[in-house]
């Protein structure tokens, strides 16, 4: 599958594994959306995100990887508000953002979109309405006006003639493409997917790929993109970031990562059991669970 | 356990109450404020008292008319033995419009409509709608909550007023038709001794203290379910268990307070 678009491609990035320290952070001199410095989360005793800083250029597209439970998607929900890093701080265009004041996050979340893994469409609405539903809470856009929004949103995602189903008549893959139309419905400046790839057919992925780099290139949005499908994210993504075990342990355009040495990010990318990350979670020694010798 | 130990934990129990309560307070204080929202878009509360009462008719009719049949042949059985066999109307409507139109009514609602609401609400957690709502920058205790909560405290009034004049219809058949009980002495005392103020209108304060009480707990048990199956599923049992206690104390404490008033 191509890009039907070029990429608007960063001429001053370089790729530097995290831990070597000054060279941390891509050098991106101009227009910097979203800012993540040094932000530490976690709940009680555990840490899910330590010491993390990420920086997402506007009208990029960024990927962030690594495997499950690594604290992606909690990096979305940090962005997103609706949890409180315990240290650092995360900016949008220099704005903090601060679950505290409600009413300052409920003004930076216009701004932006996000499509849920499972698309979190409402189950008592039509695709239409649920399309529809931002532009009728936040706009005062006449009824005819926001029908054609609605059916454009719709048939940018070829989901048009399903304007009358109900989430319960379509299938998974339609159901996160309909989420993926009315994420944008409002035209957002951040739009942030979740796992956008998990569980699709092939064409469906390749569809929604396509799409994710088309939008973010039409609309000028800075696109932000949690996955761990290695080779779609490379292929429609200008930079990316490597998460394990809640540090940031590379990051560097496609090509970069996949010319990497780090041992971290070559079990991450070719798919290896054996490597710095274990498969297995912690647990007793095999001989005392099965009483045999490992 | 060591006696030592019995004060550390009924600290703890303590505390946990307390913060059990105080969840409960602001949850409820946070929902009274986006009222006057709901109220604005009045077509979102009206869909509401469309799910919540209309869907409840069934059960309310087939119960009251079952409750007035059973009110009509005890109440003859009883008042026969003092020869006051005519004053059935007035017990039947008493006993319905005081006491068993709110209870009864706020029991089934809590059953019926109470669990649909926790479910639904459960299920909007579970399927991150309600967090999606949230990244829209849309407050689901505004759009999703709030209208349930007011349109469950304008239904069940209606609701229990429906149940009552059932109720009463009820009492009529059996007294009055199968019975033979004077139709005229059966409305006439009804008419005499039923007062709108003391015994209709505590009805109806009733039915909205029951609606209130049944609604938020409904809300409050699905907001806060964790978001899973099990979690939906005990969600629902704890608003039937909640609301149905919660209606029958609330039901003793109003009472009280209005035969003092009396």
């Amino acid at each position: 599958m191509g890009r039907t678009a070029p990429l608007p491609r960063s001429t001053n990035q370089h790729w530097a594994p995290a831990h070597r320290g000054a060279g941390a952070l891509p050098r991106l001199n101009s227009d910097i959306f979203l800012h993540i410095d040094h932000v530490t989360f976690g709940y009680d005793e555990r840490v899910i995100l330590s010491d993390v800083s990420l920086t997402f250029r506007r009208g990029s597209v960024t990927a962030i990887m690594g495997q499950s439970g690594c604290g992606k998607t909690t990096l979305l929900r940090l962005i997103g508000g609706t949890v409180k890093p315990l240290q650092g701080r995360i900016t949008l265009q220099g704005q903090p953002i601060d679950p505290d004041n409600r009413e300052a996050l409920y003004a930076m979340r216009r701004r932006i979109g996000m499509l849920f893994q499972f698309g979190a469409l409402f189950t008592d609405l039509t695709l239409f309405e649920n399309v529809a539903f931002p532009l009728r809470e936040h706009t005062a856009l006449p009824e005819s006006m926001i029908r054609d929004i609605v059916i454009m949103k719709l048939h940018a995602v070829g989901l048009r003639g399903a304007a009358d189903l109900k989430p319960s008549e379509i299938s998974g893959g339609m159901a996160r493409r309909v989420a993926l139309a009315r994420t944008i419905a409002l035209d957002p400046e951040l739009i942030m997917y979740d796992e956008p790839f998990a569980g699709l057919d092939p064409i469906s992925l390749g569809v929604a790929a396509n799409l994710i780099r088309r939008l973010n290139d039409a609309t000028g949005a800075t696109s932000l993109i949690v996955s761990h499908d290695v080779d779609e994210c490379f292929l429609i993504s200008d930079y990316a970031y490597l998460i394990s075990a809640g540090r940031v342990v590379a990051h560097g355009t496609p090509e970069q990562l996949r010319a990497s040495n780090e041992p971290e990010v070559r079990q991450f990318i070719r798919g290896e059991a054996d490597g710095p990350v274990k498969f297995h979670y912690p647990a007793p020694s095999a001989e005392v669970d099965f009483g045999v010798p490992a | 356990m060591k006696l030592l130990d019995v004060p550390q934990r009924l600290g703890e129990i303590t505390l946990g109450i307390m913060r059990a309560l105080g969840h409960n307070a602001a949850f409820f204080t946070e929902l009274v404020k986006n009222v006057p929202a709901a109220v604005r878009r009045f077509f979102l509360v009206t869909a509401q008292i469309h799910a919540i009462g209309n869907y409840s008719l069934v059960i309310i009719v087939a119960s009251g008319m079952a409750v007035g049949f059973v009110l009509g042949l005890q109440g003859y059985y009883t008042l026969s033995r003092y020869g006051a066999a005519e004053s059935l109307g007035l017990l039947v409507a008493l006993s319905l419009v005081r006491e068993l139109g709110p209870v009864v009514t706020a029991l089934l609602y809590a059953g019926r409509a109470g669990t649909s609401l926790t479910a639904e609400i459960g299920l909007m957690k579970a399927g991150e709608q309600l967090a999606a709502m949230e990244m829209m920058a849309i407050d689901p205790k505004q759009r999703v909550l709030a209208p349930r909560f007011v349109g469950g405290i304008i239904a069940m009034p209606l609701l229990a007023a429906m149940f009552s004049a059932v109720g009463i219809f009820g009492g009529y058949i059996v007294g009055v038709v199968l019975i033979g009980i004077d139709a005229g002495q059966f409305w006439s005392q009804m008419q005499n001794g039923v007062d709108v103020f003391d015994d209709v209108g505590n009805g109806i304060v009733k039915s909205l203290v029951f609606g209130v009480a049944c609604t938020f707990v409904a809300l409050y048990q699905g907001y806060e379910a964790q978001a899973t199956p099990e979690g939906v599923a005990q969600a629902t049992t704890r608003t039937v268990v909640i609301s149905s206690l919660a209606i029958l104390m609330l039901d003793f404490v109003l009472t009280a307070l209005m035969f003092s008033s009396l």
